[in-house]
């Protein structure tokens, strides 16, 4: 009894292996959690892509639950989410962009072409910001609550399955406890 | 010597001295001793990109973005990559070892915004236990076993 005990355990240890293997399959590697979530925004005062006198600062989004979009011109996969962002803007979620590396001109020609669904866009031209939020690739899109709180961060195109899945539950979470 | 090695342009990484002898390995005899000298000019603290005040500081610089992972590009450090982000990561560490910030302390500022992914060499905690003791403990485990069996081949003759 006590041998087939011990033999049993290369099998165990090869189970193990095939579990944690599995698993290593159908992670992506891409996916990093973000370490800013249940954190307060960096202290940022950025210009504004519409070129007003008013600077975009954490305090702009204050007292509301609302989504920081980071975005460039140059980004090929924001073009791809930018309908959807149009439909929430239209739904009346307050979206707030950073666009990241770009410039005016081809961020006002970009938003010209594909539509502006922001209330305001802080233009992040050196991409600090961004290195303080632990902006890795655009587009990101960080969820805020009402005093200025990272509540949760999608690295990647927005979807509806996305918003459903991830965002919805969340912001009706915030909007309840006010 | 300082001059003729950055106008080559291989003064940005020190590594690069190696390639260049494995490059020159053929020529004749009498440039041996010219490209032996160049050898350690270039391994040599010389940093066009990033000036540095002293060789301290530029040992620091270059160790650190060795130690460091390009979260673009996953597999290479950020002295290795050419993404954006690297560039810009790579800024932020110059500055900081320009205002003469500890490794510690350039660490955590990047740690804080981007997690402990960033580090090539993972930090003992709860999490990564298994991570730096499960080699010990699977050859403990093999050793055990190994053991047992010889033991009891042993003791059936």
């Amino acid at each position: 009894m006590k041998a087939v005990y011990w033999r049993i355990i290369p099998l165990f240890l090869f189970a193990m292996l095939v579990v944690f293997f599995w698993r290593g399959l159908s992670l992506d590697p891409q996916r990093l959690p973000s370490v800013k979530l249940g954190k307060s925004l960096p202290v940022f005062e950025l210009p504004t892509v519409d070129d007003s006198t008013e600077k975009f600062t954490p305090n702009s989004m204050r007292g509301q639950v609302v989504l920081l979009n980071v975005w460039a011109s140059w980004c090929m996969a924001c073009t791809e989410e930018q309908v959807f962002l149009m439909e929430l803007a239209r739904q009346g979620v307050a979206i707030y962009g950073l666009n990241y590396k770009d410039t005016m001109d081809d961020a006002t020609h970009w938003l010209a072409e594909w539509g502006n669904p922001y209330t305001m866009i802080g233009s992040d031209l050196l991409g600090q910001v961004a290195i303080d939020l632990g902006v890795y690739g655009a587009p990101e899109t960080f969820l805020i609550d009402k005093s200025g709180v990272i509540q949760y961060r999608h690295a990647g195109i927005m979807t509806a399955e996305v918003w459903q899945k991830d965002f919805l539950p969340r912001i009706v979470e915030l909007e309840r406890v006010g | 010597m300082n001059n003729l090695s950055e106008r080559v342009g291989w003064a940005v990484r020190p590594n690069n001295g190696l390639r260049c002898t494995m490059l020159l390995g053929r020529t004749a005899q009498p440039t041996k001793l010219f490209i032996f000298l160049l050898l350690f000019q270039i391994t040599g603290h010389t940093n066009a990109l990033y000036p540095l005040d002293t060789p301290k500081q530029d040992a620091q610089f270059t160790h650190l973005l060795r130690e460091l992972r390009c979260l673009v590009c996953q597999n290479q450090d950020l002295a290795d990559s050419n993404a954006g982000l690297a560039k810009d990561l790579r800024d932020e560490v110059y500055h900081l070892v320009k205002e003469g910030k500890s490794d510690d302390e350039v660490v955590h500022y990047l740690t804080a915004r981007y997690g402990d992914f960033i580090l090539f060499k993972p930090p003992v905690k709860a999490v990564t236990a298994l991570l730096w003791f499960g080699p010990a403990l699977f050859m403990l485990l093999g050793i055990l076993i190994f053991w047992r069996t010889c033991f009891k081949r042993n003791s059936d003759e």
